[in-house]
């Protein structure tokens, strides 16, 4: 789960990382002058709360000298359609803006924690070159990029947290500031199960270390033991999205026309590519599970079939955990419930897959069959026609 | 012969009493696994399909020889019960917990690196996977075991069901399995591709191998530079997630990380330019093996 900047920053904040003057969230523009006077002095910043990064290049962030001109601003960017390189041509609606007071810039850092696979760690990228995208750097700058690996058990040691300040050209009299943020910063990774935390940019001030934009990536997994983060909107996941999670389902919308229902993430993708390669396009990502009951596969339909793009459904489902007798009856149970008025092809394989399709034909229900994925994606995309 | 488990393997379950843990060890022993023993804190002293229970998985090491451990414990117990394993001597340990958090995971990394610099050999495979077989001989998780049979082929994949699929079709035109591991879906996890081509290559039961990934991370790169470096064997690769959409599940710094891997066209170019040969249509991996294995005479 994506946190939005404001959240991210609420949480360090608690930490004891420093940022800027908070005035809070608007989504109204009535509500700006009391967001100014808490926010202090002029001038103001107006930041768009979207999970998108790149938001200053596409008119995301801007800077106000006066309430007149922040009031111009903020009626603008309320409900504008925000397009930056990181939402793939597809326009944000801005419903919301953090209201900052302005902050002394000195120098800009970048720093981020992230869970390294292969170092099987979390591990500090770190650069001396921050506000830059990260991206660009790495392919234009790499000497620039300091790497650092964390202990998950101890967190960031103080001699690491200093090295890292001189690596990163820390002004002497901010380097026991910048190991103080670097050391919260870590902890903070740590303590809410993050798999990103982004700080970019880090910066100096005069007086020391500040966290000017926040961005944070949390472990779904790890939610059982995250009460706070649990109670969270997910802001990224669509209404259909939401009522999948609630039921314990994996799913994720895409755009084309064949919903899909398999158990198991790996099979899921193969089947979506399968569909793809046949000439089709899958409606959507959805993992049943490795312990699917009737109860389950109902719900799944119903949001698979709540996707008005879908014009036909494919259920794949390869037996291991998941029995395919089950399954079968699953469908037919759902059947019941649900007025089913695109085709529906089935294709079981593996436990008790003989009794799943003597399920199936018995239950008179209109199922196109198939044994291979292949036939059964070729099926699913003629009948999508 | 056979990677990581064979007829004489002994298996502790931890979970063994759960529902998960219950139906699976039954499909085990029922296909002619030695599950020795069992692990459900306060239910030492009791018989749960004919086998001991214990408290802890020292006590069931202790009186059963067992040296290996397959775990069900659920996921926010999961990374503590592998560390148990590690503690009480077992040297493979097979976790098919799903859902087990990824610091977690960093964790149990650690303490497995600690016993290892100590002189310890250890195998982790998992977590979030379906487990090891060796067709014939072991069945170690919940794949289902009738699908497969004896044969030449190694199998070793990031998912589950994708790799019954492939497995299916293997056996299907005839080609057995020397071993198929199932490495898990997590990002942090016990055994690598690398890994686990590694023991293949030096496995004489097995011939070829066919290795499953996907998108994210990259251990199929780095698979990819070990079989070009030191593996003697065909590969033949698939990678799940071309039609996947991107940046729902890859944070920015994390494909720095990466250094640019981790997508579906930097792995495949990987594994191509390394000489696996790539399988695009994952109905078609049983028939790619099964044409490399007897080219057409001339």
């Amino acid at each position: 789960m994506k946190l939005l900047e404001h959240e991210a920053k609420a949480i360090l904040k608690e930490r004891g990382v420093a940022v800027p003057p908070n005035g809070g969230v608007i989504a109204k523009t009535a509500q700006l002058s009391a967001a100014l006077k808490r926010a202090g002095k002029a001038p103001w910043v107006l930041k768009a709360q979207v999970l998108a990064g790149g938001r200053g290049k596409a008119g995301g962030i801007k800077l106000a000298k006066t309430p007149k001109e922040a009031a111009v601003l903020a009626k603008a960017m309320i409900g504008m359609d925000l397009i930056t390189h990181q939402t793939h041509g597809q326009a944000i609606k801005v419903k919301e803006l953090l209201i900052e007071g302005g902050v002394k810039i000195e120098r800009e850092l970048y720093f981020s924690v992230v869970m390294d696979r292969k170092a099987a760690a979390p591990a500090i990228i770190a650069s001396a070159q921050g506000g830059m995208e990260i991206e660009t750097l790495a392919s234009e700058k790499p000497e620039a990029i300091i790497r650092m690996t964390v202990d998950p058990v101890v967190g960031l040691r103080d001699f690491a947290a200093r090295r890292l300040a001189f690596a990163l050209n820390v002004p002497n009299d901010r380097v026991g500031e910048f190991a103080k943020t670097a050391k919260a910063l870590v902890k903070a990774f740590i303590d809410l199960d993050a798999s990103m935390l982004e700080i970019n940019p880090l910066i100096l001030t005069p007086k020391g270390v500040m966290a000017l934009d926040a961005k944070v990536i949390t472990d779904d997994n790890a939610l059982f033991r995250q009460p706070v983060l649990a109670k969270m909107k997910d802001h990224e996941a669509t209404a259909l999205e939401n009522e999948a999670k609630a039921a314990d389902i994996s799913y994720v919308g895409l755009d084309g026309s064949i919903g899909c229902m398999v158990n198991g993430a790996g099979l899921a993708m193969g089947t979506m590519d399968t569909i793809a390669l046949a000439g089709g396009s899958p409606a959507n990502f959805l993992d049943v599970g490795g312990t699917a009951n009737e109860e389950r596969v109902t719900k799944a339909l119903k949001i698979i079939l709540k996707d008005k793009k879908v014009k036909a459904v494919l259920i794949n489902i390869f037996g291991g955990i998941v029995k395919c007798d089950m399954i079968a009856a699953g469908v037919v149970g759902a059947l019941k419930k649900i007025k089913l008025k695109v085709p529906l092809v089935v294709r079981l394989q593996g436990t008790n897959v003989e009794a799943g399709k003597e399920i199936l034909r018995k239950s008179g229900i209109p199922v196109i069959q198939a044994d291979e994925l292949w036939d059964a994606a070729k099926k699913a995309v003629e009948a999508a026609k | 012969m056979a990677i990581i488990l064979d007829k004489d393997s002994k298996i502790v379950v931890q979970g063994f009493t759960g529902s998960a843990g219950s139906f699976h060890a039954q499909q085990c022993i029922a296909y002619g696994t030695q599950i020795v023993a069992g692990v459900t804190p306060g239910r030492g002293g009791q018989t749960h399909l004919d086998r001991p229970v214990f408290n802890t998985v020292h006590d069931a090491v202790r009186s059963t020889g067992a040296f290996v451990s397959l775990i069900f414990v659920p996921a926010p117990f999961a990374a503590d019960s592998i560390m148990e394993a590690v503690d009480a001597g077992c040297s493979v340990i097979i976790c098919i917990t799903e859902g087990i958090p990824v610091l977690d995971m960093a964790r149990v990394k650690r303490y497995i690196q600690q016993a290892e610099r100590g002189g310890r050999e250890l195998t982790l495979i998992g977590p979030n996977c379906p487990g090891v077989i060796t067709p014939g001989e072991c069945k170690a998780g919940i794949m289902p075991a009738f699908i497969h049979k004896p044969g030449p082929i190694g199998v070793v994949s990031r998912s589950g069901t994708l790799t019954y699929e492939a497995v299916d079709q293997l056996t299907k035109r005839g080609l057995g399995q020397s071993t198929v591991v199932g490495i898990g879906g997590d990002p942090i996890n016990g055994s690598s591709f690398t890994d686990i081509l590694a023991k293949f290559e030096a496995d004489p039961a097995t011939e070829a191998v066919v290795m499953i990934g996907e998108i994210g991370g990259s251990a199929e790169e780095e698979a990819a530079r070990f079989f070009k470096e030191k593996m003697t064997k065909p590969v033949f690769g698939f990678i799940a997630g071309k039609a996947a959409p991107e940046g729902r599940r890859m944070g920015h710094a994390g494909a720095i990380v990466e250094g640019g891997a981790g997508t579906h066209a930097s792995k495949i170019a990987a594994l191509r330019a390394a000489g696996i040969t790539v399988v695009e249509n994952l109905s078609e991996i049983g028939e790619t093996v099964a044409r490399a294995r007897k080219p057409l005479a001339a």
